[in-house]
Order: C-alpha cells, then structure tokens, then sequence
C-alpha cells in the first residue's frame, strides 16, 4: 500500500485536506476575534481585494468587475492597511465595531490546485455577522486564493474576494472576509 | 393626505430656537412631502461628465427614489432620462454603465433613441392603427445642467437655473471644482461608483457632511491609526498642515440658501509643507500645485475647502474629491451613491494615492464613515420612539454668534461664518428644508395633472 503514499492522487487530497484545516483554522481565529493572529496568516506582500460589481449587459462582462489597482474597490490594500483595521477594532472606540460583531465564516465548494506559482484555492463563503440585537448582515460569494507553504502550514499572499451583491446591502464592512 | 395640516418653518422645524422636531427624520407623511416638495424640485447630481466620454455612453443615476440614465447622445449632448418605459413603465435600461443609441424595453419592446425619442413601436399599424403619436410619448427627460463637469438634474421647470440655484455658495462649489492647482483643470471619475444601503434618514448624512466638526470625538479610533497617505496617525493629509498653523476653521452657510459648507481659512501666508516626502512623484505634485494655486489664487489660496453639501442631499469631500448622494428609500433606510475623481492629467502615482486613501476613507470599508454610519443609523433609532418623539432635537449650538462677512469680504458678502463648532450650518440646511415643504406643488404643476386626466 505504501506505493500509494507518492501517488499524485493522494498528495492532492492531503494538500486538499491541509487547506481545508487551514481555512477552518482561520475561521476559527475571526470568529473568536484573534484578529491579530489572524493577521500572522497573511504574507507581508498580501493583496486584499474585493471589486465592485457592475450589471452589464450580456457579453460585456469584462467590465462586470471594477480592477485592482485603478478603479474603486470595496478592498485594494495590503498587510499594512488590514493592520490598521485591526488596530482601530482593538482602541474598543471603532463605534462602528463597538460592541464587536459576532461572526461565523462557513467555507465550501473548496478547489485547490499546486502550480509553479504556489497553490491556487478556491471556495465558497457564507459570513453571517450579528451585532447588537437585532442587526443581521449576510455576505456571500467566492474567494480565490493564492498560498504559499510556510512553517505550521500556509501563508495567504494574495486574496480575492468576489460578493455577490451589487448595491451592497450592508451598512459597512468591519469584518475579515 | 400629503400637506395636511402640517407646518415645517416654526412647525416641526424651529430653529429660532434651536429645535427640531424628530418626525422630520422618521416620518411617513414627512417624506412623501420631501418626495414631492424637495426632491422634485431641486437640482439634484447625476454623475461626472468623465462617466459618459464618449457618445453613447450612458450610466445609470438616481434622483430622489427614482432610476435615471445619464447618458451622452451620438452628438455629444448630455441628458437625464427617467428610467421607466412611457408605456407600462418598466425600466429600459438595467446595466450601470454601457454604451447603446437605443433603449429597448424588455415588456412591449418600445424603443427609444439616446436623444429620447420613441423610435419603434411594435405593431404600430396592426395594432395601434397608426394612431399613437410617438412624438408624444419619448422619454420622460429632466432639465440638465453641467458645472465645470459635475452634472446635475431638476425635473421642475419653475426652479431657477443651476447656477442661481447655488447663489453665493457658488465661491465654495467653484473651491471644490478647483484642481490642486488652484485651476478649473480636468477632473475625472474613477471606475465603480459605490452603493450601498444605511437604515437611516437621508438627512443626517446631509446635515453631517454639510459642517459638523462638533463629531470629531466619534472619530478618535480611526486617529488612532494611520490613515492619511503621508503616512503619519491621523485622518486627513492636511491634519499635520493644520496642526502646524494658526487657522480658523469654519463652518460657512448663507441665509436663504441651504447650502452649506466647511474648512479651513489660515491666518498667515505660508509656505508648502512637505507631506509625502516617501514618495518623490506624488511630492513634486503636490508642491508643485501648491505654488500654482496660490500664484493663481493669490489671498484667497487661503481657503482650503474640506467639503459641504449642495442642498439637499449633494455631499462632497474636496481634495479627495469625492461626490455622492443620499438617497431616499424611505424615511428609515438610505442608498448612498458615491464616486471619486482625480485630475486628469496627474501622474499616475498620486492618482494611485488618492484612490487607495479614499476607499479606505469613506464608504462602508472606510474606515472613518464606518463610525458615523453607526452613529445616524441610532440616531434614527432615536426619531422613531412613541416617547422619544415627544422631545425634539438640540440645534441650539453657537446661535446668535453667527458672523456676517468674516474672516474675510471675500468668503462671501452674505457669509454666516463661525469657528469651529456651530449648528448655524444645520439650521439653515434645515429653514432651507422646511421652506421648500411648506411650499405645495405649484398650481402649473396641479392643471398639468388635470389636463392629462381628462
């Protein structure tokens, strides 16, 4: 059996199964608001980038998306700026986070692929945040990752992030997608 | 029912005495009178004319609750059409942003020309029998008047021009319209305009956005952190600038107008302050700029606007250069609309400083309009209550020490200034507010009514 173990069929499982801990892991840590370890999974050279998204008319989807790095985007930023949005959560004065939200990131439909380039992942989100008493706010789409291998796991060095809404029906985004 | 017997000026609004009525904010019969008095009578934005270059380029705008296109025709002429078809009234067009001669409506197939015009009716002769007069019935189109590439819509025909509409506020919108270098140069919009949805009235945005520095205490988190592309702690490039200098800062609003405005008047000539030394492109910018605008702008590059609000739901962010619109989807909830723009021929490095500040800045990601959001949408809270609408609102602050014609003639001739805090900016926003829904639809607008029902 032990032939087996080289098999490319099992390293993508294994590589599969590795990810899929990783992403629970790091729901895990939003969830439970350890925003700053959650930042330690973030390579130093991440792009965190959430599009605006058009309705065009059939064919011309390739304006559907805004683009990083020269249009608008809901997110278009790096480690420096995500560790300001943590900072400004932890003053406990972020009124817009004060009483912090209460979060569950649910993670599915998972694609993982190993290239030259490192590991390509995939996947569907469903964030359900509560906050206050009888706020709701429900954020779903895809999410397309970049990782690279590094000690204890994985790093994230790139993440897009694509919500399926149009007018975005939620009063802000304080959370980590 | 809409009228009845309410009153607004000394009714639900009583500024003389510094109250306001919470049923202005969460009131049904309020807003169908605001949808009916206001926003159907005012000059409302549209877009940037940067949005639509080329002929037949069209994005989508809204006015008031209502869907329009903003479009340039094959002739280069800018219009503002109601989005609905004239005949059952379904949207013909329901892409953001496109380029098309002709507006298909998906029900019947009427289609309409990028001028307005009817152009093809199916079944014309077999069905309509050649009796429908296409010339009367094109799209509903709105008055359209373009400001130094803003543009904005009325669809009443008895307000004034676009130009008196802004009266002497004109000094602080023409501020905001200037290039860095002090110019009438070039703005143009970014790609994306950002929607999104807030459960509160229009009205406290447009109060806040149009000069209250009393809520700067709401802000200390995002203070905290660095924000500001010099990358120093604080919010606003100009907060070092400010620190640095003695300066008035004001709160500016004129009476009769309820436009109002916000910013920073420095007592003394001075030098530019290096503020991206970082980044070298953007730095020569900058100072480069600076030197111009005061060259060009002499005494008066000593007004540095912040940013205000074009009566009624216009706000504006100067320098950022960021323009939206509150909209209204009833009393309780808003649909925020907001684009950004740099000028056109900047290099492409401080273009890329001013985007990535500005989505980080405002709107739901920004880190600062996150804060106030929070705060309208219990404030609204707060207008809703049984109890709490027993009690008005404070407007009382700095009344009565409003000055006329200060700190400088040239700010304005009818100029209410003050320093600092004051709600004088709220009050007029909410006189010019109550005199508009005291007004009931013109008697032209009433015989047009019966005429099409007969």
């Amino acid at each position: 059996m032990d032939s087996h173990r080289d098999t490319p069929e099992l390293e993508r499982l294994l590589l599969r199964h590795a990810v899929e801990q990783f992403y629970a892991m790091e729901a895990e840590l939003l969830d439970t608001r350890q925003f700053e370890a959650w930042l330690d999974l973030l390579d130093d050279d991440i792009h965190y980038w959430m599009p605006l998204t058009r309705n065009m008319a059939f064919g011309e989807w390739e304006g559907e998306l805004t683009e990083a790095g020269r249009d608008l985007n809901w997110f278009d930023e790096g480690k420096f700026e995500l560790e300001q949005r943590v900072k400004q959560i932890m003053t406990g004065l972020h009124w817009a986070e004060e009483p912090v939200s209460r979060t569950s990131h649910l993670i599915s439909n998972l694609q993982v692929e190993e290239d030259g380039e490192g590991i390509a992942a995939g996947c569907r989100f469903l964030l359900y945040r509560s906050r206050n008493e009888t706020e709701t706010d429900t954020f779903v789409g895809k999410r397309r990752d970049r990782l690279r291998r590094a000690p204890g796991g994985f790093r994230i060095a790139e993440r897009r992030i694509f919500l399926d809404q149009n007018v975005l029906l939620a009063k802000n985004l304080t959370v980590f997608f | 029912m809409a009228g009845g017997d309410r009153k607004y000026l000394g009714g639900l609004v009583r500024t003389s005495e510094g109250r306001i009525s919470r049923d202005v904010f969460a009131s049904q019969p309020v807003y169908e009178d605001e949808l009916e008095r206001l926003f159907a009578r005012c000059w409302l934005f549209v877009g940037h004319a940067s949005q639509v270059p080329e002929p037949g380029d069209f994005v989508l705008g809204r006015m008031g609750e209502e869907s329009v296109i903003f479009n340039r025709d094959r002739n280069g002429r800018l219009h503002v059409f109601l989005n609905t078809c004239r005949h059952r009234g379904m949207r013909v067009c329901r892409y953001d942003q496109g380029n098309s001669r002709k507006f298909q409506c998906p029900y019947h197939a009427w289609v309409y020309s990028d001028e307005g015009g009817l152009i093809a009716v199916p079944k014309l002769e077999s069905g309509y029998h050649n009796e429908l007069d296409t010339a009367e019935w094109g799209l509903i189109e709105a008055r359209v008047a373009e400001y130094h590439g803003y543009v904005f819509a009325c669809w009443d025909e008895e307000t004034p021009g676009f130009e008196d509409y802004l009266g002497d506020f004109r000094f602080y919108f023409d501020d905001y319209c200037r290039t860095f270098d002090g110019g009438f140069g070039e703005w143009e919009a970014f790609g994306g305009t950002l929607k999104w949805r807030m459960p509160c009235n229009w009205k406290f945005a447009a109060e806040n956005f149009g000069g209250d520095y009393y809520h700067n205490p709401s802000h200390a988190s995002v203070d905290a952190v660095i924000l500001s592309p010099a990358g120093v702690e604080g919010r606003h490039t100009y907060d070092a600038v400010t620190r640095a200098r003695e300066h008035h800062k004001l709160n500016v609003c004129f009476p009769g107008i309820g436009h109002t405005a916000r910013g920073e008047y420095f007592k003394e000539d001075y030098e530019y302050m290096p503020t991206y030394q970082e980044m070298p492109v953007v730095e020569d910018y900058f100072r480069e700029c600076y030197a111009k605008r005061r060259e060009r702008l002499g005494e008066k590059a000593r007004f540095f606007g912040h940013g205000g609000t074009v009566f009624p739901n216009v706000s504006y962010s100067n320098g950022v250069q960021s323009m939206g619109t509150w909209n209204p989807v009833g009393p309780h909830e808003t649909e925020a609309w907001r684009i950004f723009l740099a000028p056109k021929d900047a290099p492409d490095e401080v273009k890329n400083v001013l985007r990535h500040y500005v989505i980080r800045y405002q709107g739901p990601s920004g880190l600062t309009e996150q804060d106030d959001m929070e705060n309208w949408g219990y404030a609204h809270e707060g207008a809703r209550g049984t109890i709490a609408r027993r009690f008005d609102y404070h407007y009382g602050m700095g009344q009565g020490h409003e000055k006329r014609g200060w700190p400088a003639e040239w700010l304005g001739g009818d100029i209410y200034a003050t320093e600092d805090v004051s709600e004088q900016n709220q009050r007029a926003f909410f006189d010019c507010w109550a005199r508009y829904l005291d007004t009931p639809p013109s008697a032209q607008g009433a015989r047009k009514n019966f005429e099409a029902a007969e």
